[in-house]
């Protein structure tokens, strides 16, 4: 299974991003592989609909969860209608590497 | 001539210097027309005693995608500029984001296998006013108001469609005989801010009065609009409100700038108390009422336009 989780920067040590359509770069975790990708926003400065155009982007990718701070309620109905679940973790200084570790424990 | 009244700052005094102006040139034998522009939550009307003429609602085409038709090639995601359609090819799920699309038509566009057709969701409404001053010599609408629907997205149509009503059944200038003031006047009461519906707003007036007050805020959001301004390349002046209150810095920066101050209003609790019960404060206080004639005199004889 894809899980996104939404980081600040490129590296496990960098901590999660609060924001989701403008969030600095999307992290693809694949807990099969146990791999990880990271791929910068190309959405982050979008004018308008950033958190619809970021939907698009982590549902392309097959993701199955997404983790971030916080969603806006258009991008909730488009996530829901996909049968991809949302996680929201309200610690803004987690670091992905801890995120990581946590989605492991929980599957 | 359009004067369009804006500042970045809310709370400024914009309401305050459309319906005065307005009224004093009225007063002084000018054709004019207020519009208020500020569609989310329009009140210039509330400060006449106004009869309401007419309404006419302003609609957005928002497409409408036939999934039997649709074959998720994604050509209209790509043409559509606002992140307004949502694909996911590989979910076979499109859908149209309404509060997100501008209602260009580029996706119906786009689209070659038929499969999207439009339909009219409506913003809002431009409303017509008569002044009461007006019903006995029968003069057609002299307030106009843009007001938008609860809920819509965006307030920008109706406010074009404000400024398009307000310049119609406008004279034009340049009929009379020399010496005689005949031109026709539109007063835009901008919204605040300097977004889109500023934009919009000051970007079809001849001159722009930019309202501020002697506070931190209100030079910050001042120094943004006349950026804009001067990329716009639109003539302006400034009108300080609370004179008195805060600091000098607002002065400096105008003097530094080489910008016109038009005129200045006193921090006057007599003032406010005046506006706040509806009222129009040219028509009760005297040392207000030469202010804006002031004004209004500045404008007729184009004082400003150099």
């Amino acid at each position: 299974m894809k899980i996104a989780i939404t980081s600040t920067g490129n590296t496990p040590e960098s901590s999660l991003d609060s924001r989701f359509g403008r969030c600095s770069y999307f992290v693809i975790y694949d807990t099969e592989l146990k791999s990880t990708e990271y791929i910068p926003n190309p959405n982050k400065e979008s004018l308008e609909g950033a958190g619809i155009a970021s939907a698009k982007f982590v549902a392309s990718r097959g993701v199955e969860k997404v983790v971030s701070g916080e969603f806006g309620f258009k991008v909730k109905e488009l996530f829901d209608s996909l049968k991809i679940e949302l996680i929201i973790i309200k610690e803004e200084k987690k670091p992905v590497t801890e995120i990581i570790g946590l989605l492991n424990k929980n599957l | 001539m359009r004067i369009a009244i804006a500042s970045g700052k809310g709370g400024t005094g914009k309401t305050l210097i459309s319906t005065n102006l307005f009224y004093v040139l009225k007063e002084t034998g000018n054709d004019v027309t207020l519009a208020d522009c500020d569609a989310e939550e329009p009140n210039s009307a509330a400060f006449f005693n106004c009869i309401k003429l007419s309404a006419k609602e302003v609609v957005q085409k928002t497409p409408v995608i036939d999934q039997n038709l649709c074959t998720y090639c994604g050509k209209c995601e790509e043409y559509c500029s606002y992140n307004a359609i949502f694909l996911v090819k590989e979910r076979k799920l499109i859908k149209v984001m309404e509060d997100l699309c501008h209602g260009c038509g580029a996706c119906s566009y786009a689209c070659t296998y038929g499969a999207i057709t439009e339909k009219e969701n409506s913003l809002g409404e431009v409303i017509r006013f008569n002044h009461p001053s007006d019903l006995d010599t029968g003069r057609d609408s002299l307030i106009v108001e843009g007001r938008m629907r609860i809920g819509a997205y965006t307030p920008v149509p109706i406010i074009k469609a404000a400024v398009r009503e307000a310049g119609t059944g406008v004279r034009e200038s340049g009929t009379g005989n020399k010496g005689v003031i005949n031109e026709a006047f539109v007063i835009l009461d901008s919204p605040p801010g300097t977004s889109c519906p500023f934009i919009h707003t000051v970007s079809s007036a001849d001159f722009v009065l930019l309202v501020t007050e002697p506070t931190p805020f209100g030079v910050s959001d001042l120094k943004i609009s006349v950026s804009i301004l001067r990329k716009l390349n639109k003539p302006f002046a400034v009108i300080v409100n609370r004179a008195g209150l805060g600091s000098r810095d607002v002065y400096d920066y105008l003097s530094k700038e080489n910008i016109r101050l038009a005129m200045e209003i006193p921090f006057d609790r007599e003032i406010a108390g005046i506006y706040s019960e509806g009222g129009i404060v040219a028509a009760k206080k005297d040392d207000l009422r030469k202010k804006f004639e002031k004004l209004a005199y500045s404008i007729t004889e184009q004082k400003f336009n150099n």
